[in-house]
């Protein structure tokens, strides 16, 4: 009548083997705990005040073969183990190039995802099989965690950072969707599901623009930059050759190196850009006066999301000008 | 100055009947009475801490957030580990059964500071009650981790209060701590030399590192969190320029350790206990001792393993998931040796012998299982589930409270003068380990397949096993409530404890006695033999030196 389950599914390439991994601790700790529990037992009964039937004269003291042996033994394994869980880790977590890119925001008590092609989805997911993912997330409140039990993957949302993973789906289906570090009141409310679809059934649910989300015409980086002209006012200054303040082009600029006032360099990522737009003067482009007001609580999160995605469409485009 | 005469006839002069008077209890420098104020104060938590605990498991005995509501929820889980951690577990075994039987184990009249003492117990009291208003009077829903800037910034309430309840615990433990260290190192007997003493005492010293070096950050960490709560400095708010996850590395750098001052008293508890019912020497002794130091210096170097999903680099967690396989090491020698020591003894199934092989069997889950944990992959999946719930609970509470269980049956004949009755004391250590069992074990299964922590709803499919789990628990309850029963049963009615009942080795059983006096030993005594000298039954473990010869008409140059 009740279906229990005791495992949950196994819906990704990474959960795949992060669960052998699992499995193979766990038998393990079987072994080692059965040992330890069993054999501390069975050697209390048989070495039991009662029983003279046994030889105690010859206990030693201590025995540097056994210390040695109990000491090595599950060293080498614990290394053994620690290796194999480091290389799934950086299956997980290491930057890589050419996966599908959904932004998910996390906010007191929803999660709010972006697709590229500007699809937005609230306590939703929707994923297509066999293709990598990644999920760069961001909170605008709180500390949030966003977990994915049968990809067994999970990533914390932090406020003022992008934090990113990867994986790959394998099994269409639905999933849970949890808020895993406590955020306040309905915490335990902030889930929702994973829908994993066939790639041709992806396709089609991308072209009619999602279902049940709240839907748009437009792209991610067409969004930004109807932001960039609209609401953040942008456009005043950069990349406008009528504007009154010299501002740094922004064509060209995404994945390239800045040179800085103080001399340092750093790359334009999606830090370095987000950074840029809510506090400017933290990193000032050589040759330029900070004269940019700071867009801190002008702009939430997702604005500078697709901010960030149309600026990253400008990394094909030459910079006009001399720069 | 008060010299007491002894009439022929009367009751012998010891630590309680000395004097008896509240005041004398409230301002007692003797290191016994202040034990005994601890352990009263800590079951006064544990009780609070308790019922809390109660509320989570008859809430999430259904699925649906039905018996409390979010808020009230959030702030049982915060109450629990608010009181269970910090005004229970950490102070539990060092500052009860250490302040009690230390200065006896190695042959001193009491600690180094007896003001400092029971200055230290004067803080863990305001502490607690300043900790306990704040969690009842509108309480606090941070959890006790404090995260932030849900705490600095978000929650409402009296974080700040509790903060500073914490604050105050945090230098009643670094007082203990303090004058834990200068006794073992200043006033050991003549010839209890470092590689004589119970294993129990390095343990509480390894402790006492952590809680020396430790406790300050955290107690500067909460307070920077109140700090900006109160004034809006921006120290953790992402909003005001800070870093939250400075806040974890800060927390962790203090409360990973703080683990280890759990466990570390209760793996003293259990070689000594081990020993004595197995009538022979630790296996192994340097290797236990050392143990706990290695353990005390690892821990302090994992607290990384705390934030792999948080965005640290993949570096960093590198190393510290090494670290944390590497902290392991230690706590295996530790078992491998107390069951070498188990082999080839004469073992007596007396109650704390079941508590510690209870103890060994729940640990040792425990510790398997932050193998999972230690690994960066699965890690990852299991962190902050009921995976993490599960384990820390075996380890905190099959482990440190199986440990401080063990203790009590261990040393109350000594504290008390009376013994408890055995089969019940049996009993009892059956259920909890039963109980224990059937509460946490489920919540592993529940973890893997994902269920967050702090969670009041949850989804249906995991309904048969959370009520498998609340009804372990009432078991458990039982087990806990039984030596409440019989233990204070036995102050009036138990048969009266022999200077050693068990047959132990130690100088508090051998030469303190029962209900011990005022300053424990006649003389200060010279200890003779090592720790654990079963093999040589014959032999004292420490005399007291011949008196020395009083001269008629006293002055030397006379």
């Amino acid at each position: 009548m009740w279906r229990i389950p005791f495992f949950p599914p196994t819906a990704s390439k990474e959960g795949e083997a992060i669960s052998l991994l699992y499995w193979t601790i766990s038998a393990l700790a079987i072994v080692f705990g059965a040992i330890v529990l069993f054999g501390a037992i069975y050697l209390a009964v048989k070495y039991r005040a009662s029983n003279d039937a046994v030889r105690r004269d010859d206990a030693p003291e201590t025995d540097l073969r056994l210390e040695l042996g109990w000491t090595i033994i599950p060293l080498v394994l614990a290394l053994v183990i620690f290796a194999w869980a480091a290389k799934l880790y950086g299956d997980i977590y290491t930057p890589r190039e050419g996966a599908y890119e959904v932004f998910v925001i996390g906010k007191q008590w929803m999660w709010h995802c972006q697709h590229p092609s500007g699809i937005r989805e609230n306590n939703e997911l929707h994923l297509p099989a066999g293709r990598l993912v990644k999920v760069t997330a961001i909170s605008q409140d709180v500390i949030h965690a966003f977990s994915i039990p049968a990809f067994r993957i999970k990533r914390d949302v932090v406020p003022g950072r992008y934090n990113s993973m990867f994986f790959t789906p394998t099994q269409p289906g639905k999933y849970h969707l949890f808020c895993t570090e406590y955020c306040g009141t309905k915490h335990s409310e902030m889930i929702g599901w994973v829908y994993v679809m066939e790639p041709e059934e992806f396709e089609q649910w991308l072209a009619q623009g999602g279902k049940g989300g709240a839907t748009t015409a437009l792209s991610l980086e067409e969004q930004g930059k109807q932001v960039f002209e609209g609401v953040g006012a942008c456009s005043t200054c950069h990349m406008n050759p009528n504007s009154a303040v010299k501002a740094p082009d922004l064509r060209g600029l995404f994945g390239s190196k800045v040179k800085l006032a103080d001399g340092r360099t750093v790359t334009a990522d999606e830090a370095y850009i987000r950074e840029s737009i809510l506090n400017p003067a933290a990193k000032v482009v050589a040759g330029y006066q900070p004269q940019m007001p700071p867009y801190q609580g002008v702009l939430n999160e997702e604005q500078i999301i697709q901010l960030t995605a149309y600026i990253k469409s400008l990394a094909k485009e030459k910079p006009a000008g001399g720069m | 100055m008060a010299t007491t005469t002894i009439h022929s006839g009367q009751e012998r002069v010891n630590y309680l009947n000395v004097r008896t008077s509240v005041a004398s209890w409230l301002l007692t420098l003797d290191h016994k009475r202040i034990g005994i104020l601890y352990l009263l104060g800590i079951t006064f938590f544990f009780f609070l801490g308790s019922l809390a605990a109660a509320a989570i498991r008859l809430e999430l005995s259904t699925p649906k957030g039905d018996l409390l509501s979010s808020d009230t929820y959030n702030k049982m889980f915060t109450i629990h580990g608010v009181l269970m951690i910090f005004f229970f577990l950490i102070p539990s075994i060092p500052a009860a059964f250490g302040n009690f039987v230390l200065p006896m184990m190695i042959g001193a009249r009491d600690v180094a500071f007896p003001r400092l003492n029971l200055l230290s117990w004067y803080f863990f009291m305001i502490g607690g009650v300043l900790a306990t208003i704040a969690l009842l009077k509108g309480g606090i829903d941070t959890g006790w981790t404090f995260y932030t800037p849900y705490s600095s910034a978000f929650a409402k309430g009296e974080v700040s209060l509790a903060i500073v309840g914490v604050f105050l615990v945090g230098f009643s433990s670094i007082f203990t701590g303090i004058n834990f260290l200068v006794t073992v190192h200043k006033m050991r007997a003549p010839g209890m030399t470092w590689f004589r003493l119970p294993l129990f005492v390095w343990a509480i010293y390894a402790t006492s590192l952590i809680q020396v070096l430790g406790t300050p950050v955290v107690a500067i960490t909460l307070l920077l969190v109140a700090v900006e709560r109160s004034l809006g400095i921006g120290i953790f708010d992402p909003n005001r320029g800070g870093d939250p996850i400075l806040f974890q590395h800060l927390f962790w750098f203090y409360s990973h350790p703080a683990v280890y001052i759990m466990i570390l008293p209760a793996m003293g508890v259990i070689s000594e206990v081990i020993a004595t019912f197995s009538r022979r020497r630790v296996f192994g002794y340097h290797f236990v001792a050392f143990s706990s130091l290695a353990i005390a210096i690892i821990g302090f170097l994992v607290w990384g393993h705390h934030m792999f999903s948080t965005g640290q680099s993949i570096y960093a967690g590198l190393v510290f998931s090494f670290l944390t396989f590497l902290v392991a090491i230690p706590s295996a020698i530790k078992t491998f040796n107390w069951m070498a020591t188990i082999w080839k003894g004469r073992v007596h199934w007396d109650a704390p012998m079941i508590y510690a092989l209870g103890f060994l069997g729940l640990f040792v889950i425990g510790g398997l299982t932050g193998l999972h944990l230690a690994s960066l992959a699965t890690n990852v999946h299991l962190t902050d589930t009921y995976f993490v719930v599960a384990h820390f609970h075996y380890v905190m509470v099959g482990g440190a409270i199986m440990g401080y269980l063990a203790a009590l049956h261990y040393w109350w004949p000594k504290m008390t003068g009376k013994m408890y009755p055995q089969s019940w004391a049996k009993l009892a250590a059956l259920l909890v380990f039963v109980g224990f069992n059937l509460t946490f074990f489920p919540q592993f299964i529940l973890g893997y397949m994902g269920m967050p922590r702090r969670y009041h709803s949850y989804p249906e499919e995991w309904w048969a096993l959370n009520l498998l789990s609340s009804a372990g628990a009432s078991v458990l309850a039982l087990g806990y409530l039984l030596p409440a029963i019989y233990l204070v049963w036995s102050l009036k009615y138990g048969t009266a404890a022999g200077k050693n009942p068990w047959g132990a080795r130690g100088l508090e059983w051998e030469l303190v006695d029962t209900l011990p006096s005022p300053h424990n030993f006649e003389r200060t005594p010279i200890v003779t033999r090592p720790a654990y000298d079963y093999a040589h039954p014959e032999e004292p473990t420490a005399i007291y030196p011949a008196p020395r010869p009083v001269f008629a008409g006293g002055g030397k140059d006379g």
